[in-house]
């Protein structure tokens, strides 16, 4: 009951028109921020603060806030229309979101993609409310033999995007693999794959990578069709809301979104990709219709946005109770909350509850005005679409190419995006997956440094990975998503074989 | 109900404020113009927080106008550095930077150094406090130390990027203690959240970081410190040195600001006594109290002569760990 008092008390705060305001140009700076690739939260947070350093804490956070659940919602536009993801958590989105988008169906799924963040988000925030304390307790529990045996439950996302040729698949998969590998290696500090570059020194940056394959080699290679196929435009086919079975299908993976990412945003090497990578494997695996994952369906973008957003509030959960930042967004946010002489933890709840109850209670109210905000928009983004091809192709080279530099002002960074945007479009003739490659790059290097450091801290003892319950019960699950789906596969085929006709039992791997 | 509406015109004036960016300069009767900041660093790291904040105090000063921070983020500064040497001359311009970047550019056989620009001062620096969680067997250094001695690879040190701060200091308290600094069991982390985590989760033996950013948490009860790098105990705290615990070290993770190689001496008069002004300026005092940073400020000759002896000692640590040759 406390709790809600107190909760009582943050809306009071949060619903006066002043802290309003705030509220309302934090989630409009945030949604722009994620439109635009190469701008994050993180640096429109620290670009701000030292405008923010006269204004009251309270106002200041509660605009930060809506800064970081605004860039979520988003970050979803551009994966969807253009399939330029804005953010790495919203990567997995372009998949499915794009291949919507091209059948007409953008709206539908800029609508699922904005209710499944509210949905998350609202949900999330009541669990940053009431457990953040049990959720920072499981974040601890996560040492590197446990975050190892995470990131390979993850990785078996690969074999939902693997596409129906397992060579290709892998291929692509170990080329993002060897993509991670570039750069310094964080435990011993030495340069890897980089030639000699300095700026490959740091590694080549997922969003670059992801841009590249997905939006330059994909455009790249419908252009070099272009002639010979005829015009179809992109525009809305039927209603721009979503139907009674678009409903039935999103309402489940928003809320399996959701109980994914709000835990993982929670750990401080969670990150926001690997939920929505999670979400996309689960949906896939549970869906009635798991063949048209890939090609628009409409679980695999409620799913892995919902993820995404929930993590955004499970980040707040150690930053709040313990002074824990979990990624770039939360560290500046600590940055901000020292500005004003704060300090996270448990005693800020105690020592200023109208900053920390109105900042939470701000977090539902911006939810709120995100959708406002949002799904009217959704209305005006589609009509991208009706842009004429060659135009629309032209402005999505361009718009990624300033996305790709406004990352780090670096040069380098152009030419890879577009080294990588050619090899994409060499994979796309080729009929070579993209999806693995881009799970490998993300997951390849924080599973490598997370084996090393278990590995270096257990002395050369392997078995950390299986006396460790949390690590052994996740390398479990990862082993039965993997040979699961062939035994069944095999127990189908010997069934059909034995004159038993099950349709529909049969799954893709 | 007079309150609220100026509230609301504030906010109305700041929205518009943030609208016209927040790098709009006032003219005034700065001495400096258009100084550009170089962070060799993303947004929100110590580099960063130090370029931001020497924008704010020199242009409430009235010692620079029109300053501008630029990141150029990569490779532990070294990406920032090569570029503020190879950069055109244009307006004034200074580099933040710190002893990270001295590692960096052994570890990273950088082909420019820190010979290539010139010492402007050195600002500001942290200690560096080792840890161990509230409920770690370990009470002591001395009781960490024996462990250390008695089987090195048992005791996993926390901290830092490799070949960082936290490392080198790693490797000086095995040298000083006996021990082959190479035998150090060293996990480098991102440092920041992944740290505190690993800490007081207790994934690792000890972590080492900066006093400050584990200071909560031993008010909070979560975290011991059982040394610090400082040459006497912290104002206010009673973690004791390790020089008491007998290692005979000091050792503070400094930053500092540097200046163009091609920076005339008319020019290096008016930043050294723009920044002098700054850090002398209660407006900056009261900056580092809220930060817990230490005031380390060194003018230019001494700065110099410091970085010398200091390139010294990090560039042997680094090759008695074995991370350089």
């Amino acid at each position: 009951m406390d709790t809600l008092a107190a909760l009582g008390n943050g809306f009071l705060v949060a619903l006066t028109p002043y802290n309003l305001l705030w509220s309302a140009i934090g989630v409009t700076v945030g949604t722009a921020v994620g439109v635009l690739p190469g701008i994050g939260p993180a640096l429109t947070v620290a670009l701000l603060l030292p405008v923010t350093y006269h204004l009251e804490p309270t106002s200041a956070f509660i605009m930060f806030a809506g800064i970081y659940y605004g860039a979520m919602y988003g970050g979803s536009t551009t994966s969807i229309l253009l399939n330029a993801p804005g953010e790495s958590g919203s990567i997995v989105t372009a998949i499915d979101g794009h291949a919507m988008a091209r059948q007409g169906r953008g709206a539908q799924a800029l609508a699922t993609a904005a209710i499944g963040s509210f949905v998350a988000g609202t949900i999330a925030t009541a669990a940053l409310t009431f457990v953040a304390p049990l959720m920072v307790k499981l974040a601890l529990l996560f040492g590197p033999a446990e975050y190892f045996a995470l990131m390979i439950l993850a990785l078996t996302t690969v074999t939902a995007v693997l596409g129906n040729s397992l060579a290709r698949g892998l291929g692509s998969l170990f080329l993002g693999l060897a993509l991670g590998l570039v750069g310094i290696d964080m435990q011993t500090g030495q340069a890897r794959l980089a030639f000699g570059v300095p700026e490959l020194l740091d590694g080549i940056d997922t969003v670059v990578v992801a841009v590249g394959l997905f939006a330059v080699g994909e455009t790249l290679y419908v252009a070099s069709r272009y002639r010979f196929e005829t015009e179809e435009i992109f525009a809305l086919k039927g209603s721009k809301w979503m139907s009674r079975e678009d409903w039935s299908r999103s309402w489940k993976p928003w809320l399996r979104g959701t109980l994914l990412g709000f835990p993982i945003g929670a750990l401080p090497a969670g990150g926001s990709e690997i939920p929505t990578f999670l979400s996309y494997l689960v949906e896939k695996r549970l869906a009635k219709k798991p063949e048209e994952f890939g090609h628009g369906a409409i679980e695999a973008v409620a799913g892995p946005e919902a993820a995404n957003n929930a993590s955004a509030a499970g980040v707040l959960a150690p930053l709040l109770s313990l002074g824990l930042p979990t990624s770039a967004t939360a560290a500046i946010m600590l940055a901000a909350f020292q500005q004003y002489g704060l300090q996270p933890g448990p005693t800020l709840f105690d020592s200023n509850p109208e900053l920390v109850w109105g900042m939470i209670a701000s977090l539902y109210v911006g939810n709120v005005l995100l959708l406002l905000l949002n799904l009217p928009l959704v209305g005006m983004w589609v009509k991208l679409l009706v842009i004429p091809r060659p135009w629309l192709y032209a402005g999505i080279l361009v718009f990624s190419t300033l996305g790709a530099y406004t990352l780090n002002n670096n040069v380098v960074d152009l030419v890879i995006l577009w080294g990588i945007g050619l090899v994409g479009f060499g994979m796309r003739v080729l009929n070579v997956p993209v999806a693995p490659c881009v799970v490998g790059l993300i997951l390849g290097p924080l599973a490598e440094q997370q084996f090393r450091r278990a590995l270096a801290i257990s002395q050369g003892d392997p078995t950390v990975f299986v006396s460790h319950p949390i690590s052994a019960v996740l390398l479990a699950v990862a082993v039965l998503l993997v040979v699961g789906p062939l035994l069944l596969r095999r127990r189908n085929r010997n069934a059909a074989a034995g004159g038993t006709d099950r349709p529909g039992t049969t799954s893709t791997v | 109900m007079g309150s609220r509406h100026t509230g609301l015109y504030k906010a109305v004036l700041a929205a518009a404020a943030i609208a016209a960016g927040t790098l709009a300069a006032t003219p005034s009767l700065a001495e400096l113009k258009g100084l550009e900041i170089i962070a060799p660093a993303s947004p929100g790291g110590g580099w960063d927080q130090h370029a931001r904040t020497l924008q704010q105090v020199l242009q409430d000063q009235k010692l620079a106008s029109g300053i501008q921070v630029a990141n150029i983020p990569g490779a532990g500064g070294t990406i920032g550095l090569a570029q503020f040497v190879t950069a055109k001359k244009r307006s004034p311009a200074i580099l933040v930077g710190g002893q990270i970047m001295l590692g960096a550019i052994v570890m990273n056989k950088s082909a420019v150094t820190l010979d290539q620009v010139k010492p402007l001062a050195r600002l500001t620096g942290e200690y560096t406090a080792i840890v161990v969680p509230a409920d770690s067997p370990i009470k002591s250094f001395g009781e960490l130390l024996a462990k250390f001695k008695a089987d090195p690879g048992s005791v996993s040190w926390g901290g830092g990027s490799a070949g960082g701060s936290d490392q080198i200091l790693a490797g000086l308290i095995a040298k000083a203690a006996g021990v082959d600094p190479a035998k150090v069991n060293y996990v480098a982390t991102a440092g920041g959240g992944e740290l505190l985590a690993s800490a007081l989760g207790g994934h690792v033996t000890l972590g080492m970081g900066g006093y400050n950013e584990f200071a909560p948490q031993f008010q909070a009860g979560k975290l011991r410190a059982i040394a610090v790098s400082a040459p006497q105990r912290l104002a206010g705290r009673d973690t004791p040195t390790l020089k008491e615990q007998g290692v005979d070290l000091e050792f503070v993770n400094w930053r500092g600001v540097f200046a163009q190689a091609g920076a005339k001496p008319a020019e290096m008069k008016e930043l050294q006594e723009a920044l002098a002004k700054a850090v002398a300026s209660p407006e900056w005092q009261d900056i580092l109290k809220q930060r817990g940073w230490i005031d380390q400020y060194q003018p230019a000759d001494q700065f110099a002569a410091f970085l010398k002896d200091e390139r010294a000692r990090i560039e042997g640590t680094l090759k008695d760990i074995g991370l350089t040759r």
